[in-house]
């Protein structure tokens, strides 16, 4: 039996739908807001803004974190910026341009509705973030600077120096800790979510895992909400941060919460390429770079001399040859791609062979050295703490890594999954970006969920629980999963093989990269549903994880996560299959056009794929949910 | 049994958590209420320190009067005497600059005592590895020691020139107040005592070196424009201090000053 | 690429807060200069893993120097030897073969050892609470662009606003201080106009909260030199100059500079 879903979708023309919902939602009074409890899981952007504003509207909020402080979230680490439809340049921006480009550069695969109202309140996110002191970068003048971003031809992109990431995460965390002094949230650090309840269909509240002494315990709620971030980390090597994982999510999917899109990864061009063996994560620097470098290989593969004495003739600057009128600013996964093919093709370059050279010398020739340190100074500097060389001097060494990941639990307009009582913001859920994600905009979706759109949307849940007794903590569904847990984690304890739970993530993340990353085949595919498998027994079973269960065991929290990315893995590879098209982010060889372009199937895959637990990873139930397109025109993204 | 997730009834008498910073303590009297924190010690340190800066720039210029010769010198002390007089009757001034400045001492004393407190409780158990620090001064570190040697100096000069107790008996067999010049010779003739004065003012050097440049953070003085002038002004303050009471005892000991 | 061969590592283990905890020595045989100061520990702990032996806990995330999670005490420097830069940025190149390198917690009352390297800096968390942002409660924000803020105001705001919470100035401070942390936020605060409204309250309760825990400044500018973000000492002084305006001026008129 297929599952129907209802997207709740508000009924009138696309730019009024928001307006329609805010007037005939259920709102709950602000005497009675008091007597619900919202979880709000994840403290990131999406976390800390709604744990923030649920707050202030009244309600009692706990917000549970992993890190040792909210401010950790990875959002901090967003370099770039953040769009908003302002229009300040007097460019022709507007809220309609910005919805088109998103849904363009989703490449059709995301939901009108929610792309147009992430558009519309994109504007009161810059005035929210002002106001509360986030110290965007101004003109002479004293009113905000803005600067252009991949995939859009408007300047609408805010920023904070390199780290627009850090200071509304900041901003935002401020914000909560404003309602943590109040009284408002309490604030749980430090514990991790390891199961979600659902009683009668209804998600009744989570259990979660102290990381300090190991202790298991129940939250109940009327309604809980999981901005837990996304699962790029199932790559092993990804710039996502060491701690980032799909756990919440993915425990929400083993108790009925649908799983969207996973096979929806984005791939970021310019990342400095491993080093070593032991390397534990990516570092990605700003796509800026790519505004004023040259990127290019040896045309030979054998060619092992340093980059000045490869004369310009034995040099191949792919992207110029193969994209004339983009050049070095081709789109991400177009730029993404090429790459890796000269790289499989053995005309990479450094000491390992696995990156392409990313050249200043003809912009300092051009610009003057001063231009140069002015423009990308700071992230010169950067490039020289990790890689220890001078970029001034030497190309850099770039290499595409994973970035984002559109995928995620499916949400209704209300942001709400499957399961009433659950909802999922940010990163966490699928909802806005479609098959692949425009720069500067994760930001943007992380704060508009969080300050704008469940809190008006959360009380439409709320109302009808009014005086309605819910499941407490002892109930025993909550029992039940508080044994799970902890049998779980003794589990892992007790394997008591050979392997850390690093060396299964690490051998993990190579089938997935390979068979999974930027370039997907059907025989890839299969040959990883078969590998994983394989590997996901070996896992069960040889195991090694050493200390208890009873302090601080970060081998054993880490055995927990990649238990969890095994299964995602296995969905993602069932997704990437099962899809046969190419689309945004997601590049199928079998289906592209004749210049290397992704060639989408609108007629058999212009849905929502999103994934139901079976209790097999390697059979979950795929559903579809069709997309509709009212407003934008299903057209082919080119870049040409 | 099933219970709701609201059981705690302070829930129920929530109102929206709404407001800003929190409030202050309960309400002392306001300079009270700033030397209770650390911030404000720091305030009390700087103040009471440039005052006895003050006294220490112009006690070193005064007894410059000593190359003049004995007459200049006994006849400024005189002058010291007579501040104010006749609006106010003899030493009655000197007393009341006299009692500011042993305000000012036992502030700074309180102070001092006070934060090494706070500071001691700040870090109970010390790194176990060897510390490698990367700016902090000689000066900087050795705050509380130079201060209390220099306090012990401190009594003890007062002993010498005030009471008179460790000054050397003279020729007519006793300490004659007054007769400052006299005294001063005499004290610093003993060579220990010339060399203990010119470490204790070299102590009081690295004590002003830390010390003036401080005022300017604790107090908040800190403008683009002078700012690169504070460590120079602490130099230099520290530097006309030493080199003018060490002129002294050196002075005696050398014969130029008999 | 080039290898460091037989380091000594001397790292701090204790099994909880209760423990006096000890330095245990390990030896690591080889590793490339490419690696990160926190790759090294990665690769002792799957060493210690492999000898049935329990991991090293130590405080990591992002490992790109911005998230402030990273801390330890590097032969006794924080965040160890080179300028301006995280633990997790610190790269091999900065050691040779056979040295031997010291590992130590954050070391103040205030940032009890939870386990190992690790410690807890959650009263940085009750600073922010007690004052630390600026109020503006969700939906009630003016335009954007209706506040102007003078640029070089912005870009120091956006100075101290770097901080990244890491506690390396509480670590190297000789008298164990938040001075530096709890200045940068002040000032980031503080110099904007959105923050003028609260700037004595926040200044009051976020320096009080901050005496409950920490240590005071003595100037020593120890703090600085451990920042990985360079966060000047000038914002202490800010920090005191509106401390003390906090207690003189009006509480009526307390909000006008």
């Amino acid at each position: 039996m297929t599952y129907t879903f209802d997207a709740k979708i508000p009924a009138g023309a696309l730019t009024d739908k928001w307006d329609n919902y805010k007037q005939n939602a259920k709102l709950v009074n602000p005497n009675n807001k008091r007597k619900f409890k919202i979880i709000v899981v994840g403290t990131g952007l999406a976390g800390a803004s709604a744990a923030a504003t649920l707050a202030e509207l009244g309600y009692q909020v706990d917000a549970f974190t992993f890190h040792d402080s909210p401010r950790r979230a990875h959002s901090i680490a967003a370099q770039g910026g953040i769009n908003a439809a302002k229009n300040y340049q007097g460019d022709g921006d507007s809220v309609n341009r910005l919805f088109t480009d998103t849904i363009k550069g989703g490449d059709f695969r995301s939901r009108e509705a929610n792309v147009h109202r992430l558009a519309q309140v994109s504007v009161d996110i810059i005035d929210q973030m002002v106001a509360q002191g986030v110290p965007f970068a101004r003109e002479y003048g004293g009113l905000l600077d803005n600067r252009s971003f991949g995939g859009a031809q408007v300047s609408r992109t805010f920023y904070a120096r390199g780290q627009t990431g850090q200071q509304l995460l900041i901003g935002a965390y401020q914000q909560m800790a404003r309602q943590v002094g109040l009284g408002g949230v309490r604030l749980f650090n430090r514990t991790e979510l390891i199961d979600t309840v659902v009683v009668d269909g209804r998600c009744a509240g989570i259990v979660v895992r102290d990381l300090l002494t190991g202790e298991i315990q129940s939250h109940a709620a009327h309604a809980v909400v999981l901005a837990t971030g996304g699962y790029g980390n199932v790559f092993f090597l990804s710039t996502n941060a060491m701690n980032c994982n799909v756990t919440a999510a993915w425990r929400a999917h083993r108790r009925g919460a649908m799983f969207a899109n996973p096979c929806y990864t984005q791939i970021h061009p310019t990342c400095i390429p491993q080093a070593d063996e032991t390397q534990s994560k990516l570092t990605l620097m700003s796509e800026s770079l790519r505004n004023d470098g040259r990127v290019w290989v040896p045309k030979s593969p054998t060619d092992n001399r340093p980059a000045d004495q490869i004369p310009e003739a034995e040099r191949d600057y792919y992207l110029e040859r193969l994209y004339p009128s983009y050049g070095n600013l081709a789109p991400r996964d177009i730029s993404s791609r090429a790459a890796k093919r000269l790289v499989d093709k053995g005309q990479g370059i450094g000491p390992l062979k696995n990156g392409v050279n990313l050249d200043f010398a003809a912009a300092i020739e051009r610009l003057g050295l001063d231009v140069v340190k002015e423009r990308y100074g700071n992230l010169f500097e950067m490039y020289e703490r990790i890689a220890g060389e001078d970029p001034y001097k030497t190309p850099m060494r770039i290499y595409p890594a994973t970035h984002y990941t559109m995928g995620g639990l499916w949400v209704d307009y209300e942001l709400m999954t499957n399961i009433p009582g659950l909802y999922a913001a940010g990163e966490a859920n699928f909802s806005d970006h479609g098959a692949n994600r425009l720069g500067a905009s994760a930001l943007m979706q992380g704060l508009a969920d969080g300050y704008f759109v469940l809190p008006s949307t959360i009380s439409s849940g709320l109302a009808p629980l009014l005086g309605k007794t819910m499941p407490g903590i002892d109930h025993p569904a909550f029992k039940e999963a508080e044994q799970l847990a902890k049998d779980r984690f003794s589990g892992y304890l007790n394997t008591k093989g050979k392997r850390s739970p690093d060396w299964f993530h690490r051998e993990l993340g190579k089938i997935i990269w390979d068979k999974c990353g930027m370039e997907r085949t059907k025989e890839g595919l299969q040959q990883a549903l078969a590998d994983l498998p394989a590997l996901y027994n070996e896992f069960q079973t040889d195991l090694r994880v050493t200390g208890t269960g009873e302090t601080t065991n970060q081998t054993l929290e880490k055995a927990g996560r990649v238990d969890d990315f095994f299964q995602l893995g296995m969905a993602m590879c069932q997704d990437a299959l099962t899809r046969e098209e190419s689309c945004g982010a997601h590049f199928r060889s079998e289906y592209q056009t004749p210049e290397g372009e992704a060639q989408r199937d609108d007629e058999k895959f212009c849905h929502v794929a999103a994934f139901e637990w079976t209790g097999d990873p390697m059979n979950p139930k795929r559903n579809v949910e069709e997309l509709v397109f009212e407003t934008a025109h299903l057209a082919t993204r080119s870049y040409k | 049994m099933v219970t709701s997730p609201t059981v705690n009834s302070e829930a129920l008498r929530r109102a929206p958590a709404t407001g800003t910073a929190l409030q202050a303590r309960k309400k002392r009297p306001f300079l009270l209420d700033l030397y209770s924190t650390s911030v404000g010690k720091k305030y009390a340190m700087a103040i009471s320190g440039i005052a006895m800066m003050g006294f220490v720039l112009f006690h070193m210029i005064g007894n410059l009067k000593m190359f003049l010769g004995a007459e200049a010198l006994d006849h400024y002390a005189e002058f010291l005497q007579v501040l104010l007089y006749p609006i106010l009757p003899k030493n009655v001034m000197l007393w009341i600059l006299r009692g500011g400045l042993i305000s000012m001492l036992l502030l700074h004393l309180h102070a001092a005592w006070s934060l090494t407190q706070l500071n001691r409780h700040a870090r109970p158990v010390k790194y176990q590895s060897a510390r490698d620090y990367q700016v902090a001064k000689f000066a900087s570190r050795t705050m509380r020691w130079t201060g209390i040697i220099v306090l012990a100096y401190l009594v003890w000069h007062l002993l010498d020139f005030t009471f008179g107790t460790v000054n050397a008996v003279g020729t007519d067999g006793t300490f004659v107040r007054g007769e400052v010049y006299n005294n001063v010779v005499r004290s610093l003739d003993r060579p220990v005592v010339a060399a203990f004065y010119v470490i204790a003012n070299i102590l009081l050097g690295i004590h002003l070196f830390h010390g003036a440049w401080s005022i300017f953070q604790s107090l908040g003085w800190n403008n683009p424009r002078f700012n690169n002038w504070r460590r120079g002004f602490a130099t230099g303050f520290a530097t006309i201090i030493v080199v003018g009471n060490v002129s002294f005892p050196i002075a005696v000991i050398a014969g130029i000053v008999k | 690429m080039s290898h460091l061969k037989n380091l000594t590592l001397k790292v701090w283990r204790q099994s909880g807060p209760a423990d006096a905890g000890r330095f245990e020595t390990h030896e690591v045989a080889e590793i490339s200069d490419e690696a990160s100061f926190l790759e090294l520990l990665d690769v002792l702990n799957e060493q210690l893993i492999s000898e049935n032996k329990e991991a090293v806990v130590f405080d990591h995330d992002c490992r790109e120097g911005i998230c402030g999670t990273c801390s330890l005490m590097i032969n006794g420097v924080a965040h160890g030897p080179q300028r301006a830069t995280t633990t997790c940025q610190l790269h091999m190149r900065s050691f040779k073969s056979n040295d031997t390198i010291v590992v130590e917690p954050w070391r103040a009352a205030a940032f009890p050892i939870i386990k190992d390297l690790m410690v807890d800096r959650s009263p940085f968390d009750r600073i922010i609470e007690s004052g630390g942002y600026i109020t503006a409660v969700t939906g009630g924000a003016p335009d954007g662009n209706l506040i102007a803020v003078p640029k070089p105001v912005s870009d120091a705001a956006m100075d101290s606003a770097q901080c990244i919470g890491c506690g390396a100035c509480v670590a190297a401070c000789p008298n164990g201080a938040a001075s530096l942390f709890t200045g940068a936020k002040i000032a980031h605060l503080n110099r904007l106009p959105q923050g003028q409204p609260e700037r004595y309250q926040r200044t009051e309760a976020m320096v009080e909260k901050m005496d409950e825990y920490f240590g005071s400044c003595t100037n020593h500018g120890e703090c600085s030199a451990a920042c990985p973000k360079e966060i000047s000492v000038d914002v202490i002084a800010l920090m005191n100059k509106d401390y003390r305006a906090s207690k003189f001026k009006s509480r009526k008129e307390i909000s006008r500079d």
